[in-house]
């Protein structure tokens, strides 16, 4: 064993003496990542050796310099003789401690207690509701720049956003309105057949989708589809330093990015709604057809127990409902991170936080509403 | 059918195009094993294009690429992963992943792919950093760091398996004169010890000269490839006016072209 020769058929298992106290560290074997771990003997001294001995090293990779450049590292002083090292082996060593390591940069980044981690945690709370709070003062703002015509946005983009909101967002809403539509008929249906009222589906399901159900399920269809789209797309702008690139020409990025959205939101949800309200109407008649109540019956049921004030109200609470998801959309993108995981943070933040905005501002509405005895 | 090529990388009649957009037609040529293979030619002339098809991310339109004999262009995906477990690939951008930082990027091809204990992989990634300067920057995210040092980690990255043939897109484009200078001699340093085989994209004249051992020029003109030799010949003798020109920063081409 110890008169192995240098290229014996079967490699030797990496090792490290250090021998003399520590003055020479004799390398052994073939280091190398599929090897097993290095064996070490003799008392390591606190930094390296004077001398190597490589005599009977066979083949190395990275795994060698970077056990040296551990113990380099160590001894806290750059300059080595690395005497005894092969050449190559040397001047990878020389590379690697050729750029003073950073001391100051090392482990300032994160560096946790508990106790830290609430107050960071603390002080994000705060930082996310001023930037709520200044974001929502800015979209006035921006509205206001926007009313007297200083608001400066490509009409292209709005035109996108348009459809991106509007028309490409019909088939689902019609989808899940119908079904709407449907559940509610059914449901009502069978209560009301208990009492020989069958025909009172048709107000029930009128004044459900045109007070809520139509205008809600449409502020959660675009909550997931276009507030989410919002997030992503801003997230995405802001982490490749895109926005920079706005302001830096003297565009308002508020005015250039989150206007044409809260626009278009605000236009696209009211006509939404009004859209969901009809297509649930016809779901429910489908029921009511179904258990036989006439089609003409049904339709003018549904007509006189609508009236103009109870249609409105939905239509009414769609312009906020639309306000609210693009701010939460646009925000949550404006302020995400500069990384890909920042932009998936973005959007679920953005999903979470336009919901939670929607029905929240929903029950104010119906607190008030009840207050006013609409 | 000639004889299967017996180079480290052979690329042969090779075509590439973006659908009916044909970037570079009827390239030729081999690198060999411990070559440092510089790919030159102006902006957009299609060298990250060429890089891509090397390492497989693309697909020839025509043509075959082999390594060691053997063709990567016509193995079964399957078997691809066998050839593109050699790669250590530089994007131009860097292409870290954001949501790691520096030392993760780094770690993450080596906790995938071997076995060794984590504090074995912690002196790895801190030694990989350490040759490209960044010793200290571990724990940074890429969005804390600059450009430069983002090419650098994605160097670092693509260094981190030690292996076979390194591809590195515009290296040293974005660097500091004494980074680029150190770039080149790690670049001959992990050639020398690893036997490592390089092909680069440079426009670096200085660092062509000092590292290249064979060099290609892609030619915008004739859409195909212009020249193909050591770059120090090229520069001094090569037939093409357009390649002398570039290797000499347009200089010797400038009296030629004035009456
Ligand atoms: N994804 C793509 N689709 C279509 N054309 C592309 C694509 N990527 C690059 N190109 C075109 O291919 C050519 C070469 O690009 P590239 O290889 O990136 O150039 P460079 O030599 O500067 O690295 C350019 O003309 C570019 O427009
Ligand atoms: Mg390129």
């Amino acid at each position: 064993m110890k008169v192995a020769v240098q290229g014996s058929a079967s490699p030797r298992p990496p090792r490290a003496t250090w021998q003399q106290e520590g003055r020479v560290l004799r390398l052994e074997g073939r280091w190398h990542r599929d090897a097993p771990p290095p064996v070490l003997e003799g008392t390591a001294p606190p930094g390296l050796p004077e001398r190597f001995d490589c005599t009977q090293l066979e083949e190395f990779d990275s795994t060698l310099p970077a056990f040296l450049l551990a113990h380099a590292r160590l001894a806290a002083t750059s300059s080595f003789a690395w005497d005894g090292l092969p050449d190559n082996l040397r001047g990878l060593m020389q590379l690697a401690l050729g750029v003073p390591e950073q001391s100051d940069a090392r482990g300032s980044p994160h560096d946790g207690s508990e106790l830290r981690a609430l107050g960071e945690w603390t002080l994000r709370t705060w930082k996310a509701t001023r930037a709520t709070l200044a974001f929502v003062g800015e979209s006035v703002q921006s509205l206001g720049r926007f009313a007297v015509g200083r608001a400066r946005f490509r009409g292209r983009d709005f035109w996108e956003v348009l459809q991106q909101c509007g028309a490409e967002a019909l088939p689902i809403v019609a989808l899940i309105s119908f079904l709407v539509g449907l559940i509610l008929a059914f449901v009502g249906n069978v209560q009301l057949a208990n009492f020989g009222a069958n025909l009172f589906v048709a107000d029930l399901v009128a004044i459900a989708m045109v007070r809520e159900m139509g205008v809600m399920m449409t502020a959660i269809i675009m909550s997931g589809r276009t507030g989410a789209a919002f997030a992503a797309h801003l997230g995405s702008m802001q982490a490749n330093e895109e926005i920079d690139a706005l302001r830096t020409f003297g565009l308002q990025p508020f005015d250039f990015l989150v206007l044409p959205r809260l626009l278009a939101l605000v236009l696209m949800m009211p006509l939404l709604t009004i859209y969901s309200n009809l297509i649930g109407i016809l779901g429910g008649m489908l029921v009511g057809i179904s258990v036989g109540i006439p089609p003409v019956l049904y339709w003018n049921e549904t007509v006189e127990s609508i009236t103009l004030t109870t249609a409105s109200l939905g239509v009414f609470k769609s312009f906020f409902f639309g306000a609210a998801i693009a701010v939460a959309g646009c925000m949550t993108g404006m302020n995400a991170g500069r990384s890909s995981a920042a932009v998936g943070e973005a959007t679920t933040r953005a999903v979470v936080a336009s919901i939670t905005a929607v029905i929240v501002l929903d029950s104010g509405f119906a607190a008030i509403f009840t207050l006013l005895d609409i | 059918m000639s004889a299967p090529p017996t180079a480290k990388i052979s690329v042969r009649d090779l075509t590439m195009a973006y659908g009916s957009f044909v970037v570079m037609k009827d390239l030729e040529f081999d690198v060999l094993e411990r070559d440092i293979f510089i790919i030159m030619g102006g902006s957009g002339c299609g060298k990250s294009t060429l890089l891509r098809h090397l390492i497989g991310l693309r697909e020839p339109a025509r043509g075959e690429v082999f390594y060691d004999g053997a063709s990567f262009t016509a193995a079964p995906t399957a078997d691809r992963e066998r050839f593109i477990r050699r790669f250590g690939v530089m994007y131009q951008s860097g292409a870290l992943w954001s949501s790691l930082t520096l030392a993760e990027n780094v770690a993450l091809p080596l906790e995938e792919f071997t076995r060794l204990p984590a504090r074995t992989i912690r002196d790895i990634v801190s030694y990989k950093l350490s040759l490209v300067g960044l010793a200290g920057f571990e724990d940074y995210y890429p969005s804390q760091v600059s450009g430069g040092m983002n090419k650098r980690a994605g160097i670092a990255r693509a260094m981190a398996l030690d292996p076979d043939i390194l591809f590195l897109d515009e290296p040293s484009a974005g660097l500091d004169p004494l980074s680029a200078r150190r770039l080149d001699d790690l670049i001959l340093r992990l050639r020398d010890s690893l036997g490592s085989t390089f092909v680069i994209v440079t426009h670096e004249l200085a660092s062509i000269f000092a590292i290249g051992s064979n060099a290609l020029f892609l030619d915008t003109a004739t859409r195909t490839q212009g020249a193909i030799g050591p770059p120090c010949h090229l520069r001094d003798h090569s037939e093409s006016a357009t390649v002398r020109s570039f290797l000499n920063r347009g200089e010797d081409s400038a009296p030629e072209t004035q009456p």
